[in-house]
Formats: C-alpha cells, sequence, structure tokens
C-alpha cells in the first residue's frame, strides 16, 4: 500500500495544500535545496547507491514486513529526491503525501546511520523535507499548534508565565509536607545548575517537578529554576521545520541561564529538547557548541551517584527493562551512564536485544507524537518490532529516561497488550533514595 | 577496426585520464567551496580522528551493524571493490597499456588472479542487478541512473574478459573493453560513480558528528 493508499486526514496538511500552487511549490522547493542546502543535500542525492541496506535499519520498514516505502531510502525517494529529480514541480496533493511520510512516518531516529555504507544522514533529508513543508504552510494541525504555542508564550503548550510560577510553588508546598524544609529556588542568580523542564511537566505531569525538586534537595545541589519565559527547552519548531521559532526559543532559553549567570542547564528527563539545544538549536544560531553547558539529567543522576550525594534505602526489586532514547544515546552516547544508574537503582535488569545505540526508537520522537491523535495508529502500528522486543523481557516494567519515549511505548504496550508499564529514572530514584530531612 | 582501437587506447586514453582527473578535481573542489560556502555547520565538526576510526570500520568487511545483517551484500560489495580496483591498476592488460600510454611500469597480477578477480566482479554484478530486480526495497527505490552506473561497471569486465578467451581472432570485445573502460572513467566524475570521490568526505563527516559530538559510534 503506498503513501497515497493510506492517506490520513489531517486539518493542518489540508488547509496547507489547498493554499498551494504549482509555482509556489516550485519555487520554495528551490528555495530550500538551492537556497539553504548546499553540498551535504548535493552529495547524499547523488551517491545514495539505492542499495536498500537501510531496509533492515527503520523499524517502519521493519513493522510492516519490509514494505519498501517505508525503508530509509524509500522515504528520501518518495520526497526529497522526488523533489530534487523532478525540479520542485510536483502538484499540492504530492505535498500532501511527501508530508505525511516526512511528519509521521520518519522519527529522526537515526539508526540508519549505522547501515548507510556511504554515511547518508536520513534525518538530515527528512528534516529538510519537512523545512520545506513548513515554508509551504503544510503542517500537520497538532504540531503546528504546538510551533504556534512556542512562537507565542516560548513553551510548547500555552503556559502561562503565572501558570508556570504558579505551579513551582504548588509542587513546594506539596514537598514540604514530606520534607518541611524543602524550597524550589527560583531565580537564584549565580547558582550551579538551572534545571529546565519541558511544558508537558507543569502541565500534566507535575509530580516529575517534585520529584526532582525533593533529589535536587536532598542531594544538596545548589540549583534554582526560572520564573520568566525560555523555562520550556522542548522545541517542536526544531521539527516542524520552524527553523526561525527554534531560533528564538533557544535564545530564550540559553538567554535565561546567562541571565542567572549558572554554570550549567540540568536538564529533566526530555529526549527531544536535549536534541534541541546540545545539537541543533545551537548551531543555528551560530554557536558551536552550546554557550552554556548542558548536561541531561541522565548524567545528572550519573554524577549524583558517582559523587555519593544519593544514597538508597532500598532498591527498585522488580525485573526491569531499559529503553535507550535514541536523542541522548545517539545524540550524546549516554547508554553506559543510563546503565550505571539502573544497575544501581535495580538488581534484576533484563536488556533488550539490540540495545544501545542500535536500539529500535519509541516511533514517537522526532515530533511524530505531537502530530497528533490522526496519526497515533501510524506510530503503534509503525513500531510492532518495539512491541516485540518488549514482550520477548518478559518485565513489567520499562525505564525510559525520556517524555516522547514514555508516551509512544505507553501506547505501544496499551496497543499490543503487553501489560507493563514505563518508568523514569526520576521516579525510582525519588522512590528508593535516602531522604534525610523527610519527617 | 585497428585504427580506432589505436585511437582508442591512444589519444583516447589520454582524454579519458583527463576527463576523469580534472572532473574529479573540478567536482571535488566545486564542492568543497560549496561546502564551506553553505555547510560550515557540519564542516566546522570534522575533524580527522574520528573520521578515521569511522572510515576504518565501513571499510572493514562485517564491523558495523549495516555489514553484518546484510551478510550476502557485504561479500558482494568488498568483493567486486577489491576486485575492480585491483583489475584497474594492475590486470595484466593494464600494465602493459600503462607502459604503452603513460610510459609507467606496474606490477602485474598473474593472469589467473587476474581471471579469478573478474569473474567474481561479474558474479557481483549479477548479484546487484538480481537484487534490483528482486528485492522490493531496491527496486522500489531503482531508477535509469542505478543501471547505468552498474551497466559502466559490468561492461568493461564482461568485454574484457571475452576479449581475451572467446574472441582473440579480432578486435571487437578489446575495442569494446578500451571504449567502455574509458567511459567508465569519463562517467565516474559526474554519475552516481562519484561515490568513490566523495563517500570519503560524507563517512568522514558522520564519522566526526558522532564521535566528536553525540560520542556515539557510526557503525
Amino acid at each position: 500500500m503506498g503513501i497515497t493508499e493510506r492517506r490520513i486526514e489531517d486539518a493542518g496538511l489540508m488547509r496547507g495544500i489547498a493554499a498551494l500552487t504549482p509555482e509556489r511549490i516550485e519555487k520554495v522547493v528551490k528555495a530550500v535545496t538551492e537556497g539553504e542546502a548546499g553540498a551535504r543535500l548535493k552529495v547524499y542525492y547523488e551517491t545514495c547507491m539505492r542499495c536498500g541496506l537501510c531496509a533492515k535499519a527503520c523499524h517502519y520498514c521493519i513493522s510492516h514486513d519490509g514494505e519498501p516505502d517505508y525503508s530509509p531510502v524509500g522515504k528520501m525517494e518518495q520526497t526529497m529526491w522526488r523533489l530534487l529529480r523532478e525540479g520542485g514541480r510536483v502538484s499540492p496533493d504530492v505535498i500532501y503525501d511527501m508530508a505525511q511520510i516526512a511528519y509521521t512516518e520518519c522519527n529522526l531516529c537515526r539508526r540508519c546511520i549505522h547501515y548507510c555504507p556511504i554515511g547518508i544522514d536520513t534525518g538530515y533529508v527528512i528534516s529538510l523535507v519537512r523545512r520545506i513543508c513548513h515554508r509551504l504552510g503544510v503542517t500537520p494541525r497538532y504540531m503546528q499548534d504546538t510551533a504556534h504555542s512556542h512562537a507565542a508564550t516560548f513553551n510548547q503548550m500555552w503556559v502561562k508565565e503565572d501558570e508556570w510560577v504558579d505551579s513551582l510553588i504548588w509542587q513546594e508546598d506539596e514537598a514540604r509536607s514530606e520534607i518541611p524544609t524543602m524550597r524550589i529556588p527560583l531565580e537564584v542568580e549565580g547558582a550551579d545548575i538551572l534545571y529546565s523542564v519541558i511544558a508537558p511537566e507543569p502541565k500534566f505531569r507535575t509530580q516529575l517537578i517534585y520529584q526532582a525538586a525533593v533529589i535536587m534537595d536532598q542531594a544538596g545541589v545548589s540549583w534554582t529554576m526560572p520564573a520568566t519565559p525560555g523555562w520550556d527547552n522542548s522545541d517542536m519548531a526544531m521539527f516542524s521545520g520552524d527553523s526561525e521559532v527554534m531560533g528564538r526559543i533557544k535564545r530564550a532559553h540559553f538567554e535565561l541561564a546567562q541571565r542567572l549567570r549558572v554554570k550549567r542547564i540540568v536538564m529533566g528527563e526530555c529526549g527531544h529538547a536535549f536534541r534541541s539545544i546540545y545539537d541543533v538549536g545551537n548551531r543555528w544560531l551560530g554557536w558551536k557548541m552550546h554557550p552554556v553547558p548542558v548536561v541531561h539529567s541522565v548524567e545528572f543522576f550519573w554524577e549524583l551517584f558517582d559523587q555519593g550525594k544519593i544514597k538508597l534505602a532500598k532498591r527498585f526489586e522488580e525485573p526491569v527493562t531499559i529503553h535507550d532514547p535514541c536523542n541522548i544515546v545517539r545524540g550524546r552516547g549516554l547508554m553506559d551512564k543510563l546503565r550505571e544508574v539502573v544497575h544501581a537503582l535495580c538488581p534484576n535488569v533484563v536488556e533488550m536485544t539490540p540495545n544501545r545505540e542500535h536500539n529500535f526508537c519509541c516511533c514517537a520522537g522526532g515530533g511524530v507524537i505531537n502530530c497528533g491523535p490522526p496519526f497515533k495508529g501510524v506510530r503503534v502500528e509503525g513500531n510492532r518490532i518495539k512491541a516485540e522486543q518488549l514482550k520477548a523481557t518478559g518485565v513489567k516494567t520499562v525505564i525510559a529516561p525520556c517524555h516522547n519515549c514514555h508516551g509512544g511505548l505507553e501506547d505501544i504496550i496499551h496497543h499490543y497488550k503487553l501489560g507493563m508499564h514505563t518508568k523514569f529514572l526520576g521516579d525510582i530514584i525519588y522512590d528508593c533514595m535516602e531522604k534525610p530531612g523527610a519527617v | 577496426m585497428q585504427a580506432f582501437y589505436n585511437l582508442l587506447i591512444g589519444p583516447g586514453a589520454w582524454i579519458a585520464f583527463a576527463v576523469f582527473l580534472g572532473g574529479c578535481a573540478w567536482r571535488l573542489s566545486t564542492m568543497g567551496a560549496l561546502a564551506r560556502r553553505k555547510d560550515m555547520v557540519a564542516v566546522a565538526y570534522m575533524e580527522s580522528k574520528h573520521s578515521l576510526n569511522s572510515i576504518m570500520h565501513w571499510v572493514t568487511p562485517f564491523a558495523t551493524l549495516g555489514w553484518r545483517e546484510n551478510p550476502a551484500m557485504t561479500v558482494a560489495t568488498f568483493a567486486f571493490h577489491i576486485s575492480i580496483v585491483l583489475l584497474a591498476l594492475f590486470a595484466p592488460g593494464h600494465a602493459i597499456m600503462w607502459d604503452y600510454a603513460f610510459g609507467v611500469g606496474v606490477w602485474a597480477l598473474p593472469e589467473a588472479v587476474a581471471d579469478i578477480l573478474t569473474i567474481v566482479a561479474l558474479a557481483a554484478c549479477g548479484f546487484f542487478a538480481w537484487r534490483r530486480l528482486s528485492d522490493p526495497t531496491v527496486s522500489f527505490v531503482t531508477r535509469p541512473m542505478d543501471w547505468l552506473v552498474l551497466g559502466l561497471a559490468a561492461v568493461p569486465l564482461l568485454t574484457g574478459i571475452l576479449a581475451k578467451y572467446v574472441m582473440t581472432q579480432n578486435l571487437v570485445f578489446a575495442t569494446l573493453h578500451v571504449l567502455s573502460g574509458e567511459a567508465m572513467l569519463v562517467a565516474l566524475p559526474f554519475t552516481r560513480l562519484s561515490h568513490a570521490v566523495f563517500s570519503v568526505f560524507t563517512r568522514a563527516y558522520i564519522g566526526s558528528e558522532f564521535g566528536a559530538v553525540r560520542h556515539c559510534k557510526d557503525w
């Protein structure tokens, strides 16, 4: 079944193509492929040998029994390679199909890098397709709403400034019933660490702020949370192709850290936000590396254990498996530190195969889950292989230190009736650590 | 026929090599300039240690996940590339031609080894063609350019062995062999065969990204 036969109705994509003309498509395609892109795209297009080795890399392709239009090269062929071959002279309907492929059938997980002898970065090519779609105004409605939220509020969930601060104070109040001396430091200039989270935390996973605050407090860390926009490190604009908004929100984030004169930014357990701050947003802004050191919480937790700042009152005895989030494993090589932390907490770890940098993606990342309910089936059916991996472990708990992975894995677990549940490292650390200040 | 053959192995060889070398130099220099102008966001991260690490893994059979999970393709790819490079440089007939055309003396492969390498490379071409036709993930993305470059690689091999063993009395296959070999040289910088010159850089780049920024192997 080709992409046209499996087209899914999305209000944003439909509205977008309704405003397109062939001339505009051609102009925008050329503006991106010839104006924005350069040698990388040219060489990738010319030297992709169409060998198909990457088909075995992609969870979508494997989960659809090797259907060729789900392979990484198949997706590039139906999108960017076709645009280049035809000089951008394609119809609005074709742009719809390309948008559906680029936004919902590729997680930009980069697993295919491990399969391509030439070293073609499919994630980069598909990101450029998204850039074209963005510039054409053809973006999935839910994702675009998130990007609009970034543009208007500097966070992805329309959280108002007072709501943010109120959420922090609320969690501080809650936590003080457990640890009476506990504070969530706000706007402390010169603190060692700026702790930043994604907007879903204040919006609907508020307990994670509570847990992180307890961990920071009981480990004796010098930290602060910000009270002004820029506190949200997430970035759906990066995935929608809206590089301009991505640049604005990353600048706000880095400048917030610089205003507070912190030594480094520690991020909550989120993968895509890490990619944005550590790898992508900084480059758009012209920094080779991020201007303030950026540490993912997996590494931060590892440091706390390594320095003996966290002591355990108990361990999590139930068998667990570890999900390696693409953006911190293929994006930062945290697979060993993740395992060291998990093994410190859990005596019974059952590994998935393949794992570490060869892991299969959760199928939610790359903005796919943010394309919303219309495309839920795409990512659930597109990741049967992960369900099989999870099932084969025989455990009930999967540790996934990433928000999107949680969302994606929970949906897979539910759909394939695996009877498992997901946990953040913070969940288990909070549960098992000694809390000397607790009453 | 003899005159045409002489033309091919004389001025033809000079022209083919000039286009090949000049074309490669031109493609590399213009692409390098484009990369420095438009892709500094990538070029800035390139460095030698991780580049070499990546390249060394990918030129070693079965040293990467992609090679390990595609064993038949791995064997065919390495057999083909090693054979065609050795034959191009050191086939006994070519050794004579190096001397005849350019006055360069080179070591020559023993006849039997050259024959085996030719058959191995041809078998690999047959395997590539079979995959393009029978494997849906490959046929789905195969375009005329892919057949063209496969043909450009296979025809010199086929005509070479035919000229040597099948039609030795006249110059038909010998002429076709030289012609197709020169066509391959001329086409290399300007077709998908350009992966021969560009892949070292694409590999080095992604190796650098993964090694230096992402602290993760790319194999």
